[in-house]
């Protein structure tokens, strides 16, 4: 009998989907309400999470209940514990969760609300969620270690070597990528500016309380450390109102950038216990907090989504990046969909922790169907503003120029009526005098959610209030990432330079130290400095890279995940994996070869270089450079820029053909080849 | 016999709340204490027991030191 009323729900739930997706994807008319289509995601993750992540873990994984997990054969109450799965879902879900769902489906929402939305779905049920479920799995079998490990023993240290490289330039591209998103929401913003510099007292603070006052207690002073912020926030409206301090306050995007890197190289060297723990608590707490508030604020407020379903930008001549739909959407959006980061997670940390090896799809699996909600919801936050502030918002200075009439005019020349009134109006409203070119998703995002809360929670003043509230919330964890990543970044180069000169390894030494960190800094720097310099606006410029470089991650995993199942001699079932890896393949190695070799000067870095190049051998200056010697960086950047998206794709090529021959051994072998931990049986079962 | 509803009520939520704080530690990378606590006086009878202050500082510096990492 329940079984029959199970079956009819699923089955009711399967139709709504269908339904759903049709109802969306065919609509033409009048407006669709948020509400329906973030009830068509939960209805598509449910039937993805209930039937293909169950025959995944039937057939292809063969998730063994009674086989001991690393956490239970090496219990240490420390780093490994057997955790309740609802405790630990929360963990992943915080350690997966960051800026990338948030920014790529907001970027990605040029070409209307359908591309990215299907992207999304389908994405996250064959691809991103499958990679992280698999991993967790393939960690869990070998004692919880890291991908980069695993692929050293499995695919043989040239290809651990090649992934190791690949993993630096990721990193450092993403922390140059988010750095950027910063500068752009601070820049000329002496609210934003206060606000997140506030943060550095208050998690100092913090810090000393922590380990001075009352030693280990990290909740209620999290929870102080929440009011100060909320305090701050409303001081920022004070000292903006205030024509002295907002002065005070009010930076350049160049002077930004100098003060990221310094900050970057200080915040990572000082003990982590000072400014680096403190504040990953409040971006972790506040991470979740407002995630959640955002879905109940839609659930409520149910918007009206004012952003056509597809438009004309499809064709590639969209301002916001360069590049047609095939395959520039799919690697726009990354995490959301599938992200490469979300491997190094799902090994190493998570499955140390696992109680059960059964667990592994609800964590894996259903984390990453949590983290696409989130990306759905930035989305729908992208879609309820007017598409001409949308776009007044993203596009860069040198295609709307940099008043609200030229704004206005060049976005009503594209089809989407927008008056300098609306505008300037817009600005008010969030406390800011311009949100013309803050590209990078997060101050779109703030808006878009300022005037879902506004709707929920009016009042005089209070979206300029939430505007800021969003900015904090994703600069502060951007900034946790970033002196984070910054730590990660420089012990991979001690380890990389430690290879050849040993006594660089060691992490307690403190020249290494620096010079490893400098290292790290300079790197990501670089990029920024380029990105802050570009008059195209950076973003068009370096979040195609970084999607190529994240997307060409999960590649790798899923390279790697292919060959185990072919090692493990369920080759039956690889093209489980296999599926989205070639789709990862195409769209990254495409993406690639047109982002250097495009004649499109718009898209192909070389065509770009090659006309500026011209032009400076005949002492000429193009816009938007201003000089020869704007003309000169351009030229060179763009050669830098092709340089590694060609070091991304040899690195994922390598890789694949190194891949493909351990599989073609592992085929001829008479029996499993696959090096999992010896079988122990479970405690209790 | 069967405790008042109030009481069973009160527990439950009691229950849930530590659960919660729990899964809030653990999302900052501190895993629970009394389980430390009592793994190692079941497995490791005898041996020294580190007290929350040394147990937290250790798990701090565990959470950011060579080869964690974290997504975008």
């Amino acid at each position: 009998m329940n079984s029959i009323v199970g079956k009819l729900g699923w089955a009711m739930v399967s139709l709504f989907a269908a339904f759903g997706l049709a109802a969306l994807a065919l609509h033409r008319g009048e407006s669709v309400n948020a509400v329906w289509l973030v009830a068509v995601a939960v209805a598509v993750f449910m039937i993805g999470y209930r039937y293909y992540s169950r025959f995944i873990a039937d057939s292809a994984l063969r998730l063994d209940a009674t086989r001991a997990t690393p956490a239970q054969t090496r219990n240490d109450g420390l780093d490994y514990v057997p955790t309740d799965r609802f405790v630990l879902f929360g963990h992943h879900f915080a350690a997966i969760a960051g800026a990338g769902p948030l920014v790529g489906p907001v970027l990605a929402a040029q070409m209307g609300y359908l591309p990215g939305t299907l992207w999304i779905l389908t994405g996250v049920i064959f691809a991103g969620a499958v990679q992280d479920f698999v991993i967790l799995f393939l960690s869990t079998r070998r004692d919880a270690r890291s991908l980069g490990d695993m692929i050293r023993a499995e695919l043989g240290s040239a290809a651990g070597w090649v992934s190791m490289i690949g993993i630096l330039a990721i990193m450092l591209m993403l922390l140059a990528v988010l750095a950027l998103i910063v500068v752009n929401a601070l820049a000329k913003s002496p609210w934003g500016t206060f606000t997140v510099a506030a943060t550095l007292p208050i998690a100092v603070f913090m810090g000393l309380y922590m380990r001075v006052i009352r030693p280990g207690r990290v909740l209620e002073i999290s929870a102080v450390g929440f009011v100060l912020l909320l305090a701050s926030v409303w001081l920022g409206g004070r000292v903006a109102a205030d024509p002295q301090w907002a002065q005070v306050f009010t930076f350049k995007a160049v002077q930004l950038t100098w003060m990221l890197i310094a900050y970057g190289f200080v915040a990572s060297v000082l003990p982590v216990w000072l400014l680096l723990a403190p504040r990953d608590y409040l971006s972790t707490f506040l991470k979740i907090g407002t995630v959640a508030l955002l879905a109940v604020a839609i659930a409520l407020a149910a918007p009206v989504l004012k952003l056509p379903p597809v438009t004309r930008f499809i064709d590639g001549t969209g301002p916001v990046f360069a590049g047609t739909l095939f395959p520039f959407l799919f690697i726009t959006i990354a995490c959301g969909s599938v992200s490469g980061f979300h491997a190094l997670v799902s090994s190493g940390t998570t499955p140390k922790m696992l109680d059960n090896e059964a667990n592994a799809r609800f964590i894996g699996y259903g984390g990453m169907l949590m983290e696409s909600f989130v990306a759905i919801m930035a989305l729908v936050a992208a879609a309820v503003l007017e598409p001409g502030v949308y776009f007044a918002m993203n596009s860069p200075p040198a295609v709307i120029g940099t008043t609200a009439e030229s704004a206005a005019q060049a976005i009503g020349g594209w089809g989407f009526t927008v008056t300098p009134d609306m505008i300037t109006q817009s600005a008010h409203d969030i406390g800011e005098t311009t949100l013309l070119s803050r590209a990078g998703g997060a101050p779109t995002l703030a808006v878009g959610m300022a005037v879902i809360l506004h709707q929920l929670v009016p009042g005089e003043g209070m979206m300029a209030f939430w505007y800021h509230y969003a900015i904090l919330f994703e600069a502060l964890f951007i900034l946790t990432t970033l002196d984070a990543g910054t730590r990660i970044g420089r012990f991979m180069i001690q380890d990389l330079i430690g290879a050849a000169y040993a006594p660089f390894r060691r992490t307690e030494s403190w020249l290494p130290n620096l010079a490893a960190t400098a290292l790290c800094v300079s790197g990501w720097g670089y990029f920024l400095y380029q990105g802050v310099k570009d008059p195209l606006g950076g973003i068009n410029t370096l979040w195609p890279l970084f999607g190529i470089a994240n997307q060409m991650l999960a590649g790798m995993a899923l390279i790697f995940a292919s060959v185990t199942l072919v090692k493990m001699k369920r080759e039956r079932y690889a093209w489980i994996t296999i599926l989205p890896m070639g789709w990862l393949l195409i769209c990254t190695l495409s993406a690639g070869w047109q982002k250097v070799f495009s004649a499109d000067v718009r898209i192909g870095f070389a065509a770009h270089a090659r006309k500026f190049g011209e032009a400076l051998a005949q002492n000429q200056v193009l816009a938007p450079a201003k000089s020869i010697a704007d003309m000169q960086r351009i030229v060179h950047n763009d050669r830098i820029d092709a340089a590694l998206a060609l070091l991304f794709m040899s690195v994922v090529v390598i890789l694949a053909l190194l891949g493909l021959q351990v599989a073609w051994r592992a085929r001829r072998a008479g029996a499993a080849t696959a090096m999992e931990a010896p079988y122990a049986p479970a405690p209790g079962r | 016999m069967r405790p008042l509803p109030a009481a069973e009520l009160l527990a439950g939520c009691r229950g849930a709340l530590r659960k919660l704080a729990q899964t809030a530690r653990l999302a900052v990378g501190i895993p629970d204490y009394q389980g430390y606590v009592s793994h190692r006086r079941l497995r490791h009878p005898g041996e020294p027991v580190m007290s929350y202050e040394e147990f937290f500082r250790e798990r701090l510096a565990a959470r950011y030191r060579r080869g964690t990492s974290r997504c975008c």
